[in-house]
């Protein structure tokens, strides 16, 4: 077993550390200290910087500025090999083994160890195990091993190239609760052995259950860091999200709402779905929006929001209830027919599910209204029409550098695709927008300009449906507020009428404990 | 504007550089392999080439080769286009034989020809396309990939063709030769230079049909979003799981055609091993072509040639003429493999002009 140095020591420790992708600051001048012998949970909303802050010290990402320590002496991690050298493991949140290996196979890959004596390797992986309670059968072939398992697969594999700092990337976003109280245990044994457990979560009530020290990310920069003594949910809750000042919003003052009475575009009638696996995906879920509302949906990922546009674009069936567009039941309808009935989409991975990365600018401005460009029939293209409304559809969402309409929508960086995608959906007047994430990878001129495009297709009488995990966003533009968690409606709010607290302490579950 | 275009103009003299580079290697190692096996690769070369680019009537049959392979090579890369792979050529083709020889001896003598030929059409491709229903539906449904499908059941159609010739359509007169009574006049499809025929009318047709489609029309448009991003395009409304049915019927249909001509062209009557593999080399050459029109027809070009220079290897050099086989694997491996990336020699084409603008010596 390798010395360990006392509990306390500083393993690792990070000053001004900063990471820019252009003018995103992803890491903004974050001072980290970590100790042997801590559980130190590093706790932000998506988009606040964790995974960067992680991959820059596994070597994945060079630092913009700042330095990283570890021992005391700063040191340069330009790889993860580099990283491995330095006692730095990482478990990803997709792991990293080969699953038609066996469990000995995937540690000696990783350990890079050609030729090691295979008797040894074994007896090291089952002597981690006993020591730490990680239990692995070094013979097991890993696409036989329940997830909770590879995850200690993957532990062992960092533990034997002598890992004593061991970062976990949502660890439990995998797991069923038993293999998540589990790995708690495991940590527990790490850390009474004197490793550093750096552990990444958006989950506040797993933070509080095992973290010694709190480290707080908001947008790129360190909230607050504090030992659990002195946490709790509010505290977090407010760490994360801000204060509630009507100032700290970057997505402006609040507006007037263009909600329309009369008969609502889009109704959700206890509307229940499944999800590929056949478990529970929405439960029971009830909404309306009405014309010219913009309605949120606020929810951490995972929470059963992705399948709110999947069961309105008809790509998905409800298990129950019924769905409602201007009135009339949707009824499993295709995705042509709903589109040729006013729904537009802003998916949550629009490279993914709303562009053709292989085709050009022009090519994906039309896709889904493609029929209206073609004529005699679809032999002849419309190339005159094509040419102005695509290069019209450009400038709405473009107000600066618009990319060229001969660009491979695949080239373009994920701001613009966004702006392709939103042109594109807002350039055919719908009367129901689906908007995922709407100003993800949007840097702050573009996002309010998104917004803008957003407000005023509302004040048309678009009836919009806007999941966000922005907090900030969500309160500055929605009329109402629907929070899912787990796959449950956790109540209806009007911004005016509550805080983003208590919005967050819904989203988080911590409300439930 | 003026840019635009002359960026692209240096795409295409980029890849085809890049090609001739490729052609060139693919040249010089076969000419080590033979060189280790005691023979010249000069007169090798020399005989292939000659034998074809210097003989009127091996040009000729350079022509009567590129008939089937074209049909062939358009029967894999429509499906291509919405990223499926056929690799069923071979098999469509068998089935289309079959069809249009059971068509052409059901209907019978006396048949003119203005009614013969189109029976010949329709029940070679309806051949054809019955044959890739199969692999279509089962990829459709999500239940096997057409790779696997398409490839199992050439072997399949190469038997159902046997036990036709051996059986049912057996020709009762021919005691000793398995194979169908000749076709009647009325079916023929007329050949014309050398054994050209008829069939490359149609082939050259429906090269022309594919590009406007891919390229111009909606349908074409929708196959190649589908192929690039099927989530996407389904989640806009496109119908993917159609396209997936006709686009692999209708390259049926067109390997269905490559049998056809052969059948109703160059042998008269349907006999086991007809078909020299033409099935493999569409599928050679649609790879070789990225599935795009035009370098089809010229690799469709190239293929042939290679196929019927092989054959005079055999009298002129003592090989055997399968050595061309691996001749075309190498080309194979030096297109695919992009040996000369088009995109570093466009860079490379790129700097040479602007140091020649700059002026510098």
């Amino acid at each position: 077993m390798i010395d360990q140095p006392p509990a306390g020591t500083v393993l690792l420790e990070t000053r001004g550390l900063s990471k820019h992708f252009g003018s995103l600051k992803a890491n903004d001048g974050i001072d980290l200290v970590v100790r042997a012998g801590e559980i130190h949970a590093i706790l932000g909303e998506n988009g606040a910087g964790k995974s960067t802050l992680m991959k820059l010290l596994y070597g994945y990402y060079q630092p913009t500025g700042g330095e990283i320590l570890v021992g005391g002496s700063a040191v340069t991690v330009d790889s993860p090999r580099r990283g491995r050298a330095l006692g730095i493991g990482m478990v990803f949140q997709n792991f990293t083994l080969i699953p038609a290996f066996r469990v000995w196979e995937n540690v000696a890959l990783f350990l890079e160890a050609h030729g090691t004596d295979r008797r040894g390797l074994m007896d090291r992986i089952a002597a981690l195990s006993r020591s730490y309670g990680l239990e692995v059968d070094s013979q097991a072939l890993v696409r036989d091993l329940p997830m909770g398992d590879r995850q200690k697969v993957e532990i062992v594999k960092i533990l034997s190239a002598g890992a004593r700092i061991l970062i976990f990337d949502e660890p439990t976003s995998v797991l069923a609760p038993h293999e998540a109280e589990n790995l708690f245990r495991i940590f527990d044994r790490l850390r009474t052995e004197g490793y550093a457990v750096l552990f990444i979560t958006h989950k506040m009530p797993e933070v509080l259950r095992v973290a010694d020290r709190i480290t707080v990310l908001r947008k790129g920069r360190i909230s607050a860091t504090l030992p659990r003594a002195d946490a709790d949910r509010n505290l977090l809750v407010k760490l994360l999200v801000g204060d509630q000042n009507p100032d700290w919003s970057d997505a402006g003052p609040r507006r007037p709402s263009s909600a329309r009475p009369g008969a609502p575009t889009l109704e959700f009638v206890r509307v229940s779905c499944r999800t590929d696996d056949g478990r529970p995906g929405l439960r029971e879920v009830s909404l309306s929006v009405q014309p010219g509302e913009i309605l949120g949906v606020a929810a951490v990922s995972g929470n059963g929001q992705e399948y709110l546009g999947d069961l309105i674009l008809g790509l998905r069936p409800a298990a129950e209830g019924s769905i409602l567009l201007g009135g009339k039941d949707l009824d499993s309808a295709p995705p042509a027919e709903v589109l040729r009935r006013g729904v537009a989409c802003l998916p949550e991975d629009p490279l993914r599910m709303g562009a053709v990365g292989g085709m050009t600018v022009r090519e994906n401005l039309i896709l889904g209204q493609q029929v209206s460009y073609w004529k005699a029939g679809g032999w002849s293209p419309d190339t005159k029409k094509l040419e102005a409304d695509a290069g019209a559809a450009l400038m709405t969402a473009f107000v600066q550098s618009p990319p060229s309409l001969d660009a491979r929508a695949g080239n373009l960086s994920g701001g613009n695709l966004q702006r392709m995608v939103i042109a594109r959906e807002l350039g055919r007047d719908p009367g129901l927008m689906v908007s995922y994430y709407l100003t993800r990878g949007l840097d702050l001129s573009n996002a309010q300009a998104a917004r803008e495009l957003v407000l005023s297709h509302a004040r048309g009488g678009m009836a919009v449906l806007f999941v966000s995990e922005d907090l900030d966003e969500l309160f500055a533009l929605c009329d109402r507020m629907l929070v899912l968690h787990a796959g449950r409606p956790a109540g209806t709010f009007e911004p005016a009428l509550t805080t983003p607290q208590e919005v967050g302490l819904l989203m988080t579950g911590a409300a439930h404990g | 504007m003026g840019e635009a275009r002359n960026l692209r103009f240096l795409g295409w003299g980029a890849s085809s550089v890049s090609l001739v580079l490729s052609l060139a290697s693919a040249l010089v190692l076969f000419s080590v392999l033979l060189l280790t096996s005691g023979k010249s690769p000069l007169d090798t070369y020399a005989s292939i080439f000659g034998s074809t680019l210097g003989n009127g009537f091996g040009f000729s049959e350079i022509f009567v080769k590129m008939i089937p392979i074209l049909f062939t090579a358009l029967a894999v890369a429509l499906p291509a286009r919405l990223s499926l792979v056929n690799v069923g050529g071979e098999g469509q083709l068998h089935l289309g034989a079959l069809m249009a020889a059971a068509a052409a001896l059901a209907v019978g003598a006396g048949t003119p020809p203005w009614v013969g030929i189109p029976v010949t059409l329709v029940a070679g491709m309806a051949g054809g396309a019955l044959w890739a229903l199969v692999p279509a539906i089962l990829r459709a449904k999500g239940w096997l990939n057409e790779t696997i499908s398409t490839l199992l059941l050439n072997y399949v159609a190469i038997r159902v063709v046997d036990y036709f010739v051996f059986g049912p359509l057996r020709d009762p007169s021919s005691s000793n030769v398995p194979q169908t009574m000749t076709f009647a006049e009325g079916f023929r499809w007329p050949a014309f230079a050398g054994r050209i025929h008829l069939g490359i009318v149609f082939a050259l047709a429906a090269l022309v049909l594919f590009a406007v489609v891919i390229n111009r029309t909606r349908w074409g448009y929708e196959i190649r979003a589908a192929g690039s991003n099927p989530l996407a395009a389904r989640r806009h409304g496109l119908p993917v799981t159609t396209y997936i049915l006709v686009v692999l019927c209708v390259g049926g249909a067109l390997a269905g055609l490559a049998g056809t001509g052969e059948i109703m062209a160059i042998q008269g009557r349907l006999r086991p091993g007809f078909s020299p593999s033409y099935g493999y080399l569409g599928f050679l050459v649609a790879w070789l072509a990225g599935h795009r029109p035009l370098r089809i027809l010229f690799m469709g070009f190239l293929v042939a040639l290679i196929a019927t220079g092989g054959d005079s290897l055999q009298i002129d050099q003592g090989l055997p003429s399968a050595t061309v086989n691996i001749l075309m694997a190498l080309i194979l491996f030096m297109v695919l493999a992009d040996a000369w990336r088009p995109d570093r020699l466009e860079a490379r084409i790129q700097a040479w002009l602007d140091r020649k603008s700059r002026g510098t010596p």
